[in-house]
């Protein structure tokens, strides 16, 4: 049966359609914009003619902003770079969390309380960025002696760890039944079998979830990647964006700019870059995170 | 805690027809009686599972934990070299410069700035962030086809999954300030100071100037660039709230007469109102925690009057001056009052509606 709308909740469906349009136009047009700009003429971005599509200007649309960075190899240095944290800093927190939401979704833990308060506190109280700071330099310090002297391992394994993470885990690992669980051990399956061969499968989704989390953090890392490699070499692609835009802003190095393509460009191509892989996997992973982010279960 | 009652741990078994007493009672009863001989039984016997937990407890003690000694560091006087232990003591006195000013009374002006521009943003985070989000889902209820609801949630999803540089690299230059160098860079300013001025909004000598250049901009921008971020993904969580209220409640609600806005507040609002108190607690248990790392990437000297935060006040003078004891001290004292928002707001919610956080 169909029921006629009263008008009350017409004007609101308009309003609806209306003002998400607006919203979700608005969160799209920074990045048309820096498409745009990237490949416009030298003259359209110079002159501010670019609002939404890429403008030929008096010299015609180009690529060449996007050639000087491919040509760039710091460019690609730091896409390895990041590339590197990304893998070995996603694989290393998945590890500690899954071991340790596993242990900690686990009824007959002991002390499974004061764990769980150990967490969570965490997420009320934080040191504080001098006080991390001074860890981390102790912490590669401590690294330097073990002959761990590459910074960027200090990132992987000191760093991106979030509580949150580990309780959305633990909560998956939760709502696993006990029965299959039992049914694994009867036929004779150790600790790590029951994890890998029943935990795991079944909570899948909230692992795809949790995995992506963890490897959007370390893509997009940059104050403490910043703070503590030293290397110039060794720099994520956010610090090397986060310079750049300094340089290409910085009116002594763009004075007397002669070239087929205006500094901005070079700027937004780089934004461009860097933004490409998440934009690649997003549509694939979207579809998780509907599903697999179940906030409401922190307590215990 | 709840008074056990016998029916609690004596089971009626149907199949035998008899009682017995709960299994998992007797364990209790054994735990009573032996509590550190069963303490380490079962340590013994489940070691592969506290094994498990051994590098999370490491990787939080080590990074989490320790810091937080290292925190203590605001009574003593600081050094980068140093550790905590090795440095001097100094009572309060880091708390008393920063609170009074002593001989640097620049400084405390400073500090006290640095706090009040956390709670203002963190306040004006909480009054217009933390509806849109709602107001969002509410929204994506109204659209029923599930096709340009998709098109919309992954549109508005998108910017959360961006870096702070990225984003804040875009808000530099939509907003930026008009090239100086004859010839080179645009006169006029990013696209969306134009926009504004075009609009009226503001002047073209303020567009031109580059909006975080001026403080009286820096609120806004902040606030307009975090509801661009994370609005749409927030609104995840109450969407799934709405999503699950059962469709019978707005017939019956219909039949009652009950027209969108009597939907809204009698049948919407009560259903989402757990999700939205614990979200709620979560936002205020973050409340001086401001992100650092926007801030450090937006402001200027220009706009320290409204942009300093505590922690980029700390930043400036424990990592930059190598005065660690005082940036310290006020992260701590920042800290302590984050810490005592999350309690009290935890515990109002529990009293006032029955739902809490932690």
């Amino acid at each position: 049966m169909k029921r006629k709308l009263e008008i009350s909740e017409l004007i609101f469906k308009i309003i609806s359609y209306t003002l998400l349009t607006v919203f979700a136009l608005c969160c799209l047009y920074p990045f048309v914009y820096a498409i745009s700009s990237a490949i416009s003429g030298v003259s359209a971005v110079e002159n501010s003619e670019v609002f939404l599509w890429p403008l030929a200007g008096k010299t015609g649309i180009q690529f060449e902003a996007f050639g000087e960075m491919f040509g760039n190899n710091m460019f690609w240095n730091s896409y390895s770079n990041t590339l590197f944290l990304t893998l070995y800093g996603t694989l290393w927190s998945m590890l500690t969390a899954i071991l340790g939401a596993y242990a900690l979704s686990k009824k007959r833990l002991l002390f499974r309380k004061s764990f769980n308060f150990f967490l969570v506190f965490t997420m009320w109280f934080s040191a504080g960025i001098v006080p991390q700071y001074l860890n981390y330099i102790a912490t590669s310090k401590a690294f330097e002696a073990v002959g761990i002297t590459d910074d960027k391992w200090l990132v992987v394994i000191a760093m991106g760890m979030a509580a949150m993470n580990i309780i959305l885990l633990r909560n998956a690992f939760e709502g696993v039944p006990s029965e299959i669980e039992e049914a694994a051990i009867v036929d004779g399956a150790t600790e790590m079998q029951v994890l890998t061969k029943v935990y795991i499968p079944m909570s899948k989704s909230t692992i795809a979830t949790v995995s992506l989390l963890f490897a959007i953090s370390r893509w997009n890392g940059y104050f403490w990647a910043r703070q503590m490699i030293d290397n110039s070499n060794e720099h994520p692609l956010q610090v090397f964006l986060r310079n750049q835009l300094e340089q290409y802003t910085d009116s002594e190095y763009i004075a007397g700019w002669n070239r087929n393509y205006a500094p901005d460009s070079v700027i937004y191509a780089l934004v461009v870059c860097s933004v490409i892989p998440i934009l690649i996997i997003y549509p694939f992973i979207q579809k998780y995170f509907a599903k697999g982010v179940n906030v409401g279960g922190v307590k215990e | 805690m709840m008074k056990a009652k016998a029916a609690d741990f004596i089971l009626y078994d149907q199949a035998t027809g008899t009682y017995r007493v709960d299994p998992e009672q007797a364990v209790r009863d054994d735990v009573e009686k032996h509590h550190w001989l069963h303490v380490g039984r079962t340590l013994a016997k489940d070691w592969r599972l506290y094994l498990m937990l051994v590098p999370m407890v490491l990787v939080f003690l080590l990074w989490r934990y320790l810091p937080m000694y290292e925190l203590l560091g605001c009574f003593k006087v600081g050094d980068q070299v140093l550790t905590v232990n090795q440095q001097a003591f100094a009572g309060f006195s880091n708390f008393k410069l920063l609170l009074t000013g002593g001989n640097n009374p620049a400084m405390s002006v400073e500090f006290w700035r640095a706090m009040r521009n956390t709670f203002l943003l963190s306040f004006y985070g909480l009054c217009f962030g933390f509806p849109m989000p709602i107001i969002l889902a509410l929204f994506f209820n109204e659209v029923k086809s599930n096709a340009a609801r998709s098109v919309m949630q992954v549109l508005t999803y998108l910017p959360k999954f961006m870096s702070t540089v990225v984003m804040t690299s875009l808000v530099i230059m939509l907003v930026k300030q008009g090239s100086s160098v004859q010839g080179v860079g645009s006169e006029m300013g990013g696209v969306i100071s134009q926009a504004l001025a075009g609009l009226g909004l503001i002047s073209k000598q303020t567009a031109k100037a580059g909006l975080l250049n001026d403080p009286a901009f820096f609120r806004t921008i902040y606030q307009v660039s975090g509801i661009w971020e994370s609005a749409g993904y927030d609104s995840i969580v109450f969407f799934a709230a709405i999503i699950a209220i059962s469709p019978t409640s707005y017939e019956a609600a219909q039949i009652d007469g009950a027209n969108k806005w009597a939907q809204m507040r009698y049948v919407v609002l009560p259903s989402i109102l757990s999700t939205v108190v614990i979200m709620l607690i979560t936002r205020i248990g973050h409340l001086l925690m401001v992100g650092y790392e926007k801030v450090i990437l937006l402001y200027n000297v220009n706009t320290y009057q409204t942009a300093d935060v505590v922690s980029t006040f700390s930043y400036r003078y424990g990592m930059e001056n190598n005065r660690t004891g005082l940036a310290s001290a006020a992260e701590m004292m920042n800290n302590v009052v984050g810490m005592m928002l999350v309690i009290g707001a935890n515990t109002i919610a529990k009293k006032a509606s029955n739902t809490s956080l932690y």
